[in-house]
């Protein structure tokens, strides 16, 4: 068995195909006639751009626009007349195409590695593909060809290329299995559009996989078994079974309220980057936003956003949720986060330390446009403001001081926003949850932030491995402190909603029923799941489970008993 | 030479899709054009070039044009970052 990252939830079990994308080996030679040289570079140049085409035009069909995007993009980088001048001044010095092609090739993909700029690092895998590609058309080795695949395929690969992924028959593979990629790599994504059950980042897998060895994958853990006994096999076809009945049960749940099984109706949310995401949001079915990073703004930028941007930003995204309410966090940057202009220092401890609302506290040329905005964009839909890493009270006073002084400001300016916006409190503090009772007389609503409020209470770095065993939503201490927080907003009558990871999982569903949390807010893929899983508790059912869970001493115990618990 | 400053306005920069655009649209033109970053010359004709360039969302560009019909391609090149290159 081999642990790795579930890039795509589901089950496969099938035979492996593995699917080398090696660069072929050439014999580098001295060209004396350059002229035919580059006349055999800018043929192989036309056939590949023939090939490419084809396959984004068979990608658009099978995954969508987007996707193909990525091939066409590969075109127009071997058309680039830069990247050709260079190939073939290497020529016309006497290097064979393929020598320079290969080592232009390993020039950008240095070029682009070292930007550090995310986007621009994952060009340097598109030349990678291009480069094979490219040399196997000028030595005429023959080219992968996933589409003729036998039904039951499980793809072994080093990783998935754009052009590899291009010609996947969805029906005939059952799996997908690699040595490199996470869940935000290309494969993954493209696993996921197709549905098909993926496990990324095995170590040295193509090595310990030969051809036609049967293969187990399970997506949704990310686990791979090799050569399974019979009685595994059995157990992930039943786990096949179930999860795909599952999925097409979920959509019974399209459309619906979220209620809980005795009738108790709850909000079911969204949490969102960017304005756009909001659509996908709707998509799924969600009620509203719950939590809307504002990050995006600020990082993806050389300087600070005006007011403009982001008001047009906040606008765009109570547009697109036409009247349901977006939760809006602002700023919540720390000296782990490289944002140049906002001369953030690095820090010793930068979780501790000048972050989120102490930073924005203090730097008012920062908060005071963002405020401002998120005033502006209140006329178009039904806007909150939420407020990150509060420790105390006077935090929240002094945030809802500058918004009263920025709406007199707006009236003056006869600038319309909505006089009543409400103006909560991320808890995701210790501080906070003590002071929840405190807090709940001067906050408008709670929103728990799951993960933060686990890795402070538990004191732990979850990047850490050796430590990041401590770090769980089930240990004793955090599920005290999500119902002290919980019953200090209903005592004060406030919404309390979460946002972190644990409003999704549905071992903790019945601890939050029974908590009498008011909005789940989770990634938009996991709302009709979660809207089924709140539909199976009613509060006395909920009750039982949590009274049992608060009396258990440690992580384990909770864990067990929940998952036993789990409907 | 002419010149002008702009502000990139696509949410992710002028990554592949957008940058691919403009230098296609570019290389149509005789004159020289280029892009001026952070200190940098960047040829904007040259996907690659832009690519590896990482301008991100907000940033100030100038665009220098120079050659027989350097007026149009600063208008074309302005038009084009200002409408935010079909994103």
């Amino acid at each position: 068995m081999y642990k790795g990252i579930g890039g795509s939830a589901g089950y496969g079990v099938g035979k492996a195909v593995i699917i080398s994308n090696e660069l072929p080996v050439y014999e580098p030679r001295q060209i004396t006639d350059t002229e035919a040289e580059i006349s055999r570079f800018t043929d192989a140049v036309e056939q590949f751009v023939e090939k490419t085409m084809a396959m984004a035009d068979k990608m658009k069909a099978s995954v969508g626009e987007h996707n193909a995007e990525i091939l066409e993009g590969h075109v127009m980088m071997i058309s680039d007349p830069f990247m050709q001048d260079e190939i073939k001044g290497k020529i016309n010095q006497g290097d064979c195409a393929e020598k320079a092609v290969d080592e232009t090739c390993d020039m950008f993909i240095a070029m682009f590695s070292q930007t550090e700029d995310e986007l621009t690092m994952q060009r340097a895998t598109d030349i990678g593909d291009i480069r094979v590609r490219l040399l196997k058309i000028l030595t005429g080795t023959a080219d992968v060809n996933i589409s003729e695949v036998p039904a039951g395929t499980i793809l072994v690969a080093k990783d998935l290329t754009p052009s590899m992924t291009a010609g996947i028959v969805k029906e005939n593979v059952a799996g997908i299995l690699t040595e490199v990629g996470g869940k935000t790599s290309h494969s993954a994504i493209l696993a996921r559009a197709l549905e098909i059950p993926a496990v990324l980042s095995v170590e040295n897998v193509v090595s310990l996989v030969q051809d036609g060895m049967e293969i187990a994958v399970d997506g949704c853990e990310g686990i791979a078994v090799l050569n399974p006994d019979a009685a595994t096999v059995q157990e992930y076809e039943a786990k096949k079974k179930q999860y795909l009945e599952e999925k097409e049960a979920l959509k019974v749940f399209a459309g619906k309220e979220t209620v809980t099984a005795d009738g108790q109706k709850v909000a079911l949310y969204g949490n969102i980057g960017n304005p756009e995401d909001a659509a996908k949001v709707t998509e799924c079915d969600g009620e509203g936003i719950g939590l809307f990073r504002t990050e995006f703004l600020f990082m993806g930028s050389s300087q600070l956003p005006t007011e403009e941007e982001q008001f047009e930003a906040y606008k765009k995204a109570a547009v697109a949720m036409d009247g349901r309410e977006v939760i809006i966090r602002t700023l919540d940057v720390g000296g782990d986060k490289e944002i140049p202009y906002l001369g953030l220092e690095k820090e010793e401890n930068p979780f501790l330390g000048y972050r989120a609302v102490r930073f924005c506290l203090q730097r008012e040329d920062v908060y005071r446009p963002q405020l401002r905005a998120l005033l502006r964009a209140s006329a178009f839909g039904d806007v909150k403001i939420m407020v990150p890493l509060v420790t105390s009270v006077e935090e929240i006073r002094s945030v809802k001081a500058m918004v009263e002084e920025l709406k007199k400001e707006l009236d003056s300016e006869n600038i319309s926003y909505n006089k009543d916006i409400q103006v909560g409190v991320m808890i995701e503090t210790p501080a906070a949850s003590e002071i929840a009772d405190l807090l709940a007389k001067e906050a408008d609503f709670f929103s728990i932030g799951t993960n933060d409020l686990t890795q402070y209470t538990m004191a732990v770095d979850r990047g850490n491995a050796k430590v990041a065993y401590l770090y769980s939503a089930y240990h004793p201490a955090v599920l005290r402190s999500m119902k002290r927080i919980i019953g200090a907003a209903n005592e004060a009558g406030i919404m309390v909603g979460m946002c972190g990871e644990a409003a999704a999982d549905p071992l903790l569903t019945p601890l939050l029923v029974s908590f009498g949390l008011n909005e789940y807010s989770v990634s938009a893929t996991s709302i009709l799941a979660t809207r089924a899983t709140i539909s199976k508790w009613s509060k006395a059912e909920a009750d039982q489970v949590a009274d049992k869970a608060l009396s258990m001493a440690t992580e384990a115990e909770v864990a067990q008993y929940l998952k036993e618990s789990r409907k | 030479m002419v010149s002008k400053t702009v502000t990139i306005k696509n949410e992710q920069g002028l990554h592949m899709r957008p940058a691919g655009i403009f230098a296609k649209e570019m290389a149509a033109f005789d004159s020289d054009i280029q892009i001026v970053f952070n200190g940098k010359k960047i040829n904007a004709k040259s996907v690659m070039n832009i690519i590896a360039g990482c301008i991100k969302c907000g940033s100030e560009i100038t665009l220098e044009c120079e050659g027989s019909d350097e007026q149009v391609a600063l208008d074309k090149a302005v038009e084009l970052i200002e409408s935010g290159l079909g994103e």
